[in-house]
């Protein structure tokens, strides 16, 4: 054979491999298995040792394995199971090869806290993440910080949360806005308020995805606020109206409200038509609400 | 030197002619490929993770040169016999292996300089239109100037690398000398556990020969602060210099050792 009847002959092969790839890919699915994320190597210790001297490559590695892990559990299909059960051993991995990777600490502090479906519910595990993290950087306030909100915000325990809050105060460097949000923690704990003095601190970030988590904890507050002024409204109507089923289109024509309102998803929020208690739906984006249980969507 | 220095501009073309340099292009798709990418990954990480990216793949990449041409430079000649012609010309055998070391070093050298050069090009492209505010929270400014210290210390870890592929390859196969010089950088970044051996035995003869290992061995682990530069964390002058002048130490005990055993060899 020739050297160019070889080269037509390997490029009609590719051609006929793309076609078929491409023609199986139109007519054949794949199976779809719904497996579990695997992670091979567990032990920080182990992992320094195997990456040498490359530990800042290989925790940006670690680090984008537990971005990839998150996104893939939280935007998952209704019939997975999420249990985000490598995103503590990816951050910690990563915290470990690379112990001055600040923001890992801090995506921690966000997420690993956040009630399910939106995270694991594990805020023991981000208050162990930032413990790690200021054992290596005592004079971290920004550590400091975000344990305070783990507390306030996870834990409802103001009263650790404030003393938090103190200590990042007292933190040379520290911004003047820390020593008001303990005295309003330690005042205030679990009120509205304090929280969204907050969420309104974090939503100051440099850092894109927690400013939106903070804008959407806000989004969330405010909802709270309109939920709260709309059930006393309903409370009243209720009263002239003791034994009438609640239902939007009832209220509207009897203009205790103006329209079916909706939150700032623009999703119509879900009326309980024997308690007249409001909450917002659970395919909104704001769903579920502080307090609100995930499953039940009321 | 005369002769030396000849030996090691034939090392350099001959690095040339091997396509050595090939890899530099292999280095600039992949950070340029990396910064393109790993935006949309990293979650605002992007400049810390292309800083690791080039650091790791610049020390990595001279690694591969040091240990794979380095194993040759000596024993190749030997295979092929073209150390008769040359030992009949006016070439002392201690001038032909350092020679050989210099040669290697300069493709080393330039070989990191067009890594780093190609490495600020991109943070400087990934800095750009980057805001004001977002830029002061990293830990260190994109076009760092402190990343040189730890490509100087990059650049001192491969000559140290590549004195020991010489020393093995004066009187060892390829293979084997490949062997023992990944052996020991594996070793040497271990280091500091030789020195805590105390802590995990109880037989103070085994904790003493794990000391002694310690200061005897390279120890490849002081040549890296990539991880303290990426994050601002400044590294001394006195600790670059002490850090220089052990590897020079070692370099030049490595290389005597070469010259020793290579001018021992009968090529009769």
């Amino acid at each position: 054979m020739t050297r160019a009847a070889s080269g037509v002959a390997a490029a009609a092969c590719l051609a006929a491999a793309v076609g078929l790839h491409a023609a199986q890919d139109a007519r054949v699915s794949a199976p779809v298995v719904d497996r579990p994320d695997l992670l091979y190597v567990r032990s920080p210790a182990a992992m320094r040792r195997a990456a040498l001297g490359y530990h800042g490559f290989a925790a940006d590695v670690y680090w984008i394995r537990a971005l990839q892990h998150f996104g893939r559990e939280r935007l998952a299909p209704p019939g997975h199971a999420r249990t985000y059960a490598l995103l503590y051993p990816l951050l910690d991995l990563t915290t470990s090869l690379d112990p001055y990777f600040s923001i890992a600490y801090r995506f921690g502090a966000i997420f690993l806290g956040e009630p399910y479906p939106g995270g694991p519910g594990r805020p023991d595990l981000a208050v162990a993440l930032l413990q790690k993290g200021l054992a290596e950087q005592p004079q971290k306030w920004q550590y400091m910080q975000d344990l305070g909100f783990v507390y306030y915000w996870h834990m409802r325990d103001w009263q650790t949360a404030a003393s938090w809050f103190q200590r990042a105060s007292d933190v040379p460097g520290a911004p003047s806005w820390l020593r008001p949000l303990a005295a309003v923690t330690l005042a205030e704990g679990g009120h509205r308020s304090a929280s969204r003095t907050l969420w309104q601190q974090l939503a100051q970030s440099e850092e894109a995805w927690l400013r939106d988590s903070a804008g959407l904890r806000l989004r969330q507050l405010d909802a709270m606020d309109a939920i709260d002024a709309l059930e006393s409204r309903i409370a009243r109507y209720r009263d002239g109206h003791p034994n009438e089923p609640l239902t939007w289109p009832g209220l509207v024509a009897a203009r205790v409200v103006p329209g079916v309102p909706v939150d700032s998803s623009g999703v119509p929020l879900v009326l309980d038509p024997s308690s007249g208690r409001v909450t917002v739906a659970p395919e909104s984006k704001l769903f579920p609400l502080p307090g609100q249980k995930p499953d039940s969507g009321s | 030197m005369n002769a030396a220095r000849f030996v090691a501009m034939a090392v350099f073309r001959e690095s040339i002619r091997d396509r050595v340099f090939y890899n530099l292009v292999l280095f600039a798709v992949l950070l340029v490929g990396a910064s393109i990418l790993i935006g949309q990954l990293t979650a605002g990480q992007d400049v810390k993770i292309i800083k690791d990216l080039g650091l790791s793949a610049t020390s990595l990449f001279g690694l591969f040169i040091s240990i794979f041409v380095g194993i040759n430079l000596v024993s190749k000649e030997v295979e092929r016999r073209s150390v008769y012609p040359l030992f009949a010309k006016p070439v002392r055998r201690a001038e032909f292996v350092v020679g050989k070391y210099a040669g290697l070093l300069l493709t080393l050298l330039v070989n990191v300089v067009v890594m780093t050069v190609a490495l600020y090009t991109v943070l400087f492209f990934l800095a750009r239109g980057v805001p004001g505010n977002i830029q002061r929270a990293w830990d260190a400014p994109a076009l760092d100037p402190a990343l040189l210290e730890a490509i100087a210390l990059i650049y001192v870890d491969l000559a140290l690398v590549t004195a020991l592929a010489v020393l093995f390859s004066t009187y060892s196969s390829p293979m084997l000398s490949a062997v023992f010089t990944l052996g020991l950088y594996v070793v040497g970044q271990f280091n500091a556990d030789l020195k805590r051996f105390d802590e995990i035995v109880s037989s103070p003869a085994a904790a003493w020969i794990g000391k002694a290992c310690y200061y005897v061995l390279p120890d490849f682990a002081r040549f890296d602060v990539k991880l303290a530069v990426v994050h601002g964390i400044p590294v001394s002058a006195g600790y670059l210099a002490w850090t220089t002048m052990y590897a020079a130490v070692y370099i030049a005990a490595l290389l005597f050792g070469a010259c020793v055993i290579f001018s021992r060899r009968d090529f009769k």
